[in-house]
């Protein structure tokens, strides 16, 4: 393997992409309104599209000639390194909308970082998703202020929302030897001003929505090191049941 | 229920720049910045435009139908509105 910390970075990157890309596939059909239900779907397109891009580099790294298909659909539960968040149910439109909030939050100033990666397909990669995510963004931000700040019902189900994933937030940050490794290395830029952004960010939005963040400070990690919730399982059967039973097959 | 339901919208896309905005369809939303952002998600994911407004439809008159008649037949027979008995010079293109 050419570099096995940029290998795992990327998968972790990847596997971020494609399990919040096919929980938000779960909504096609079945959208609140029609325009709704589009923008779900565009949006769980553009992560699965990135998640192509970064696994099939991710391959490109591994050099055992494997490919996003076969990185994607065909590892074992607990070789996925995506953060919990992302795996979490989808449960009613606003806890969908407000795990995607957290996790847009903290996609776009990495992104905005990785694009000065040393790495030229790393920055080519983030440089095409930064401006999916910056709409992916403004669309999650537009939603939690409408529905914190709405009715009493919508407001007391997204506040219900925000303290049920709050939890898993903490885990978008973790960091190890993969991290400092590439940031030895140079490929990846200076990261450490993520958290402040992030928590900006929420902090201005909550705001306007109305919304309180939860005292209870528990975290939920695991993700990172291939720990996966109880619904992973579930996840991936739907996820790789073509694969797995019609292998190399091609759409 | 039908007070509850949100206005409904017009869009309209500019497919590209020097042409107008077209009339491309209508959807619900709960205010402009959503309507917006909803007809980005519906109408131009195909790249279909590269700038959009919306206008709320109550806003949009029109004319009486029943009028129809009175409106427009009477321009159908005034050909000579239509600039077509100037000789275009040979050398002048695309006209």
């Amino acid at each position: 393997m050419k570099n096995e910390a940029l290998f795992r970075y990327l998968l972790r990157l990847g596997d971020d992409s494609l399990i919040l890309g096919q929980r938000l596939a779960e909504w096609c059909g079945h959208g609140p309104i029609l325009e709704e239900d589009i923008a779900m779907t565009n949006i769980s397109l553009d992560l699965i599209g990135q998640a192509m891009n970064i696994l099939d580099y991710a391959g490109v790294i591994e050099d055992k000639g494997r490919d996003c298909d076969k990185l994607g659909l065909l590892r074992l539960e607990k070789e996925y390194t995506n953060v919990l968040l992302v795996e979490q149910l989808n449960g009613d439109f606003g806890d969908t909308l407000m795990r995607q909030f957290l996790f847009d939050a903290f996609r776009k100033p990495l992104y905005e970082r990785l694009v000065h990666s040393t790495d030229k397909q790393l920055a080519a990669i983030a440089d095409k998703s930064l401006k999916e995510t910056r709409y992916h963004l403004k669309h999650s931000s537009e939603w939690v202020i409408r529905l914190g700040d709405g009715t009493e019902e919508s407001h007391s189900r997204i506040q219900n929302s925000l303290d049920n994933l709050w939890r898993y937030a903490d885990e978008l940050f973790y960091s190890d030897a993969v991290d400092s490794e590439l940031t030895a290395s140079g490929i990846l830029p200076d990261l450490s001003g993520i958290r402040a952004e992030w928590d900006s960010t929420i902090n201005v939005v909550f705001q306007q929505a109305t919304l309180e963040i939860p005292a209870n400070n528990w975290k939920f990690g695991g993700g990172r090191l291939g720990r996966h919730s109880e619904y992973f399982g579930h996840l991936l059967s739907e996820l790789q049941y073509m694969q797995r039973a019609y292998p190399n097959m091609k759409w | 229920m039908a007070t509850q339901e949100w206005p409904l919208w017009e869009v309209f896309i500019r497919s590209k720049q020097g042409l107008n905005h077209k009339h491309v369809g209508s959807l619900r939303a709960s205010d402009a910045t959503m309507a917006i952002d909803n007809a980005r998600d519906v109408y131009t994911r195909r790249s279909e435009g590269i700038s959009i407004w919306v206008v709320e439809s109550n806003y949009v008159h029109a004319n009486d139908p029943a009028d129809a008649d009175s409106f427009f037949e009477p321009s159908d027979t005034k050909i000579y509105r239509h600039p077509t008995f100037y000789e275009v010079h040979e050398d002048i293109k695309h006209m």
